[in-house]
């Protein structure tokens, strides 16, 4: 057990630091380097080797790679050469913004997505089933742009009941930042729960086909018992790497919906730092997007591990 | 077994079904007309500049440029349609070929395209799509060729797994025994068992580039003004949305039924091939 | 008799069908059963068996629903009973034990809360006392280290053992009533008896009545003492065990028993023509069921459904039930003559050891030797010869076969073709003589036909890749084999998913015949078959062996089609053959206690 947790650190961190390497790689691949974007196009001689060499990027790229990795480990991100600040400021609060919009998403989202899926499922067909199933399809498929841009105009300029657009300073009080959040987290939780549901209801539905689903209901077990001890646990092991997978995409999805919604956080940061051509920046922030999707994956696989007793005895499952 | 013809009946035997393919016929073949229906051209302007609702002269109104939103949303979708489709053919091909490979051969091959597929996963493929076009320029080939290449990803996991599923049966074994070769088997054994589920996949993957197609759009990264594009209508027009509806509301019905139609037709079709399991996500 | 347990009074389960017509799965079901009688429900696959026996709790699968009739359990009507009733009686007085005890147990659930939930809802026990009650019922069902396994999960059993959890755990309720379904059908012959044992134990011990359901009349006959025969979801004969076996009565009865190979008597079983009728196909309201396959059949069978006929000591569902007893012995099968074997040796196998686990190098370098799955195998199989390889799971007789079909490399030893070639190769790196002359039949015919292919396809593949030919050379064979394999030409447009298990396997066997082979390895191609198709499938094996002079390897666990259809047997236990001869000879005096343990579990 201790080994396979082990195992799956370990791998964890290869995989991480191979992302790394290949985020290096990329970014080092595009035309031009943050020197050139920061002093323009045309740029050129002593200006241009001056800031080089005080960015030390007159010096091969793996030698940079090794300065940044060494970095990276020291816990320093690096410099942006564009907005001459050390990046841990410029990400910390930012990073800070996104994680509870994707957290207070997540906790909203995935208890919801739980019950309406096994609700669904329950009642397969039936009209409660093609009514959450319809507006899950809504959900899912409606950009969130669209449904963020519905959202302001129906509770902030119709009603008035919330502020449209977040204007407030990244660094603002966590308590400021919670009570900005709300449609934000509406628009990221309604296509969360969307996925999430579909999953579980149809997870739900195979496992309620099962052997032992029947026998349960031969055992003379009641409904809601069987449904909570025997089903749902078995429908949500093969579910638990979805969602992490899932959540991990959906934050892609919190690019779009903080320029939507003018929310200082990472997303917002990366579309700027990529118009203005900060690479460093966008270098850091794709890391640590990457590593949230380890470490994402990494909780889903010690859970599922925690939880299937099968998975506990296949020894060095991989 | 399944013809085209086979599987547009299986999709249509459901109301739901029917309901999404419709939507997605209709849509393309405006997307192959339009050109020829629109009343007005895509960027010529009304003498009146500003916002103008619905009128009989323009059913759809005026936008902010005074230009016909009808017109525009008519054929907003172009683009985006045939570089979403061209994008999923390339992520389809690509991913399955690599999937099916590495379910069939097992072993070491499959475990180095696995780790590859693992560490492609994690890169935030979002960032990188903004930074290659902002870099690249927003050309067709460039933005078919990256959506292609990063939607593919999620393909090599689903067609591993799906040919897993398919080289434990007899048939396979049975073709082995009989001498037949490694191309003979993916293509005449494999391939024809698989093809149900990449073709689940591709309606899926179609509807999720259209998404984030839009989403390029509306972030400035998409297509260049003043062609018309329905995330960039939204996008441009958003703000003024409670004074003047119209010019936002019509291409969000648009790409929103172009979406819905596409995932209704997907759901239909894994539901009649029997594919509605697990095993489909995002990812 | 005392009063009766159970009861059901023209019970019929089916479906609504889309023009709103009532479709039976199972009609007019009659049936009394008494406390502590035993009745076995026989039926081929499809046959409604598992449906009436969930039915008989009151409990109908997704997508049924009961069209008609009564059900009366201890003089209560079920039907009209509440849920939280029928909760009490399910798993209570009246349990189920289910077929596949693997797949009914809650894999997140270890044993222990599983028996204790069984305790908490149907025993008056108070907690304190679930834990010693738990291990007494697991001692009750024989298993050992009671103590032990209740910390375990369903996953940590052998098959067996989880079929004794599922017994303990049907026991927990004091039924007065068990149900079982199939629940040795998964297990190997020998594990089988002891369960066998168990469950008579169990009913003579607290005097519970009993409905077993099976396929295997053998099985039955061991536990029940009343059979009821299901055919296309209606009892068609019922009666005492000795009385229907000796003297069946109904025409189907008599052609199911006639097609159950028995170990001994060495004849070939008598298959039964035609499939039985799929529910909701054609209305049997105002019909004799079996008309279509029945021998007998007169104008009246077609014109009015036949009533239950009350004979001494059984009933049967045919106009001409007192008949037919008279014509039982007209269908005998034909004894099989076992040809002498040809000279000339197809297959020679010598010192032959196969192992699955690739020695590391560090063992390698130690000297350990490889865990073998099978060692020091020899045999030899003549033209015109089959050959009868026997074993349980896990004795490596499939690994043996794909091993000479190449699929499995071998550790040592020699394997020999025609007296000349070495297939000591992996498949693929074999003369292509010997890919096209060695050929493969699969046990489950619906894996081992690509469904996306037509019969066409799936004939004319080896063909073109063995010999070539021109399309219409190619065609005009493939409808020669459908021919010669008793198949319709027109099936050459169809798709696998539209035959038949029978007529799968037909396929399969052609498509291993078109390549002209001199050897075909036949892998348990009978036991996915029900006994009427088995028997057509054995009689087809004989003929084209005899057509073409063709030998045969044919693995099975089932000695008694051993018996019936080879020359030669070798008995294989965990990797080793125990012994081999002519199959008279070992079946009638076997020499090796295993083959007589084997022989003793065969019912």
């Amino acid at each position: 057990m201790l080994q396979l947790i082990a195992r799956r650190f370990v791998f964890a961190l290869v995989t991480l630091w191979a992302v790394s390497v290949v985020v290096f790689t990329a970014v080092e691949l595009l035309p031009g380097d943050a020197c050139q974007a920061f002093l323009g196009q045309m740029a050129q001689g002593q200006r241009l080797d001056n800031c080089r060499s005080r960015y030390q990027l007159d010096q091969p790229a793996q030698v940079r790679y090794l300065k940044w990795a060494k970095g990276l480990l020291a816990g320093d991100l690096g410099q942006s050469i564009k907005r001459d600040k050390p990046l841990k400021e410029i990400i910390g609060p930012r990073f800070r913004n996104t994680v509870i919009l994707g957290l207070s998403a997540a906790l909203l989202g995935i208890p919801m997505a739980i019950l309406l899926g096994a609700i669904a499922a329950l009642y397969r067909d039936q009209r409660v089933d093609i009514w959450i199933s319809g507006i899950a399809i809504f959900c899912m498929t409606v950009p969130e742009f669209i449904t963020g841009t519905l959202l302001i105009s129906f509770f902030a300029v119709w009603l008035g009941w919330l502020p449209g657009i977040v204007i407030m300073r990244a660094d603002a009080p966590l308590l400021e930042v919670l009570s900005n959040i709300v449609l934000p987290v509406i628009t990221l939780t309604l296509v969360m729960v969307a996925h999430i549901m579909r999953m579980v209801r149809t997870s739900m539905i195979n496992v309620l086909a099962s052997e032992f689903v029947l026998m349960g209901n031969l055992k003379g077990l009641p409904r809601w018992q069987l449904v909570l001890r025997h089903a749902l646990p078995n429908a949500l092991l093969p579910a638990i790497n979805l969602i992490a997978l899932n959540i991990a995409w959906l934050m892609g999805g919190v690019l779009v919906v903080e320029v939507v919604f003018n929310y200082p956080g990472i997303g917002r940061l990366s579309v700027n730092a990529i118009s203005d051509r900060d690479f460093a920046l966008v270098q850091a922030i794709a890391l640590l997007m990457a590593s949230i999707y380890i470490g994402l994956n990494l909780i889903a696989d010690l859970i599922s591990l925690l939880l299937n007793p099968r998975l506990r005895n296949q020894q060095g499952a991989g | 077994m399944t013809s085209l013809k086979l599987i547009l009946t299986a999709i249509g035997s459901s109301r739901s079904g029917l309901l999404g393919l419709s939507m997605v016929g209709l849509h393309l073949l405006f997307a192959l007309t339009s050109p020829w229906l629109v009343p007005y051209s895509f960027d010529s302007q009304s003498e009146i500049i500003g916002h103008i609702g619905p009128s009989f002269q323009h059913w759809g109104g005026l936008d902010t440029l005074g230009r016909d939103v009808l017109t525009r949303t008519m054929l907003g979708g172009r683009q985006a349609i045939l570089i979403t489709l061209l994008g999923t053919l390339l992520a389809v091909s690509w991913g399955g070929f690599f999937g099916i490979v590495a379910g069939y051969s097992g072993g070491r091959v499959d475990e180095a395209i696995m780790r590859c597929i693992d560490i492609f996963l994690a890169v935030p493929f979002m960032i990188f799509l903004l930074l290659i076009i902002a870099t690249y320029g927003n050309d067709p080939d460039v933005m078919i060729l990256t959506l292609g290449f990063f939607y593919g990803i999620g393909v090599v996991r689903l067609a591993r797994a799906a040919t897993l599923e398919v080289v434990v049966k007899d048939y396979v074994l049975s073709a082995k025994a009989r001498g037949e070769g490694i191309y003979s088997i993916i293509f005449r054994e494999i391939l024809p068992n698989v093809r149900d589920v990449l073709l689940v996949e591709a309606a899926m993957r179609w509807s999720w580039m259209l998404l984030a197609f839009s989403a390029l759009s509306f972030l400035g990264f998409g297509i260049t003004p003043p062609t018309p594009d329905w995330g960039l209508m939204i996008a441009s027009a958003r703000i003024y949305l409670p004074l003047a509806p119209w010019p936002v509301l019509l291409p969000m019905i648009a790409l929103s039924s172009l979406i819905i139609g596409i995932n209704l037709t997907a759901d239909a079709l894994a539901k009649s091939l029997g594919l509605d399991r697990i095993t489909r996500t995002v990812i | 008799m005392s009063s009766p347990l159970l009861t059901t009074e023209d019970l019929s389960i089916g479906y609504v069908n889309d023009q709103a017509e009532p479709v039976a799965v199972i009609s007019s079901i009659n049936l009394t059963l008494g406390r502590g009688e035993t009745l076995g429900l026989v039926g081929e696959s499809g046959c409604g068996k598992s449906t009436l026996l969930l039915a008989l709790m009151a409990y109908q699968k997704a997508g049924l629903q009961r069209l008609g009739g009564r059900l009366e359990f201890l003089g209560e009507d079920m039907v009209a009973m509440s849920a939280r009733d029928l909760q009490k009686l399910r798993g209570g007085q009246m349990a189920l034990i289910p077929q596949n005890a693997g797949q009914a147990l809650t894999p997140t659930m270890r044993i222990e809360s599983q028996i204790f939930e069984a305790l908490r809802l149907h025993s008056n026990l108070g907690m304190a006392a679930w834990r010693s009650r738990s291990i007494e019922l697991l001692e009750r069902v024989q298993l050992a280290r009671p103590g032990e396994m209740l910390k375990r999960y369903p996953h940590e059993l052998s098959g067996g053992q989880q079929q004794r959890v599922a017994i303990a755990m049907a026991l927990a309720g004091e039924p007065d009533l068990l149900l079982l379904d199939e629940p040795t059908t998964g297990l190997d012959v020998t594990t089988q008896v002891h369960v066998l044992d168990l469950l008579r134990d169990i009913v003579a011990e607290t005097q519970t009545a009993m409905i077993y359901v099976s396929h295997d009349i053998g099985v039955i006959s061991a536990v029940c003492e009343k059979i009821a025969i299901m055919y296309a979801g209606e009892l068609v004969e019922l009666g005492e065990k000795q009385q229907l076996i000796n003297q069946p009565a109904h025409p189907y009865t008599q052609g199911l028993l006639d097609s159950i190979p028995k170990l001994h008597q060495s004849r070939l079983p008598v298959g039964m023509e035609g499939r039985q009728p799929q529910p909701g196909l054609r209305d049997f309201s105002s019909q004799c069921v079996f008309l279509d396959r029945c021998g007998h059949a007169q104008p009246i069978c077609e014109q009015s459904k036949p009533g239950l006929l009350k004979l001494p000591g059984q009933a049967v569902k045919c106009h001409f039930g007192e008949q037919t007893l008279a014509l039982k012995d007209l269908a005998t099968g034909s004894q099989v003559a076992k040809p002498e074997g040809f000279s000339k040796v197809v297959l020679q196998v010598s010192d032959l050891c196969v192992s699955y686990d690739r020695p590391s190098l560090k063992r390698r370098i130690m000297g350990d030797k490889a865990d073998l799955t099978v060692q020091d195998i020899a045999f030899e199989i003549r033209q015109g010869e089959i050959l009868g390889l026997v074993g349980e799971s896990g004795s490596g007789k499939s690994t043996l076969l794909k091993t000479v079909a190449g699929l499995q490399q071998p550790l040592s030893g020699s394997m020999v073709l025609n007296e000349k070639f070495d297939l000591s190769y992996a498949v693929g790196k074999r003369a292509p003589e010997c890919q096209q002359r060695i050929q493969l039949v699969f046990q489950n015919p619906d894996a081992s036909l690509n469904p996306s292919h037509t019969i066409e396809e799936i004939l004319a593949r080896p063909i073109a890749l063995y010999f070539g030919g021109s399309e219409s050379a190619i065609s005009e064979e493939i409808d020669q084999m459908l021919e010669r394999v008793n198949l319709p030409v027109a099936y050459r447009h169809r798709y696998p998913g539209q035959l038949s298990g029978g007529e799968k396997q037909r396929i399969a066997i052609a498509r291993a015949l078109v390549a002209k082979p001199d050897l075909i390895l036949c892998d348990e191609i009978t036991s996915a078959l029900d006994v009427s198709v088995q028997a057509s499938i054995m009689k087809l094996l004989l003929r084209l062996r005899d057509e073409s002079q063709l030998a045969i390897l044919f693995v099975s666990h089932d000695l008694a089609v051993v018996n019936a259809l080879a020359d030669q047997v070798v008995v294989l236990q965990q990797g080793r053959i125990r012994e081999s001869g002519r199959v008279y000879d070992v079946f009638s005096s076997p020499e090796h206690e295993y083959t007589q343990s084997l022989l003793a579990s065969v019912l």
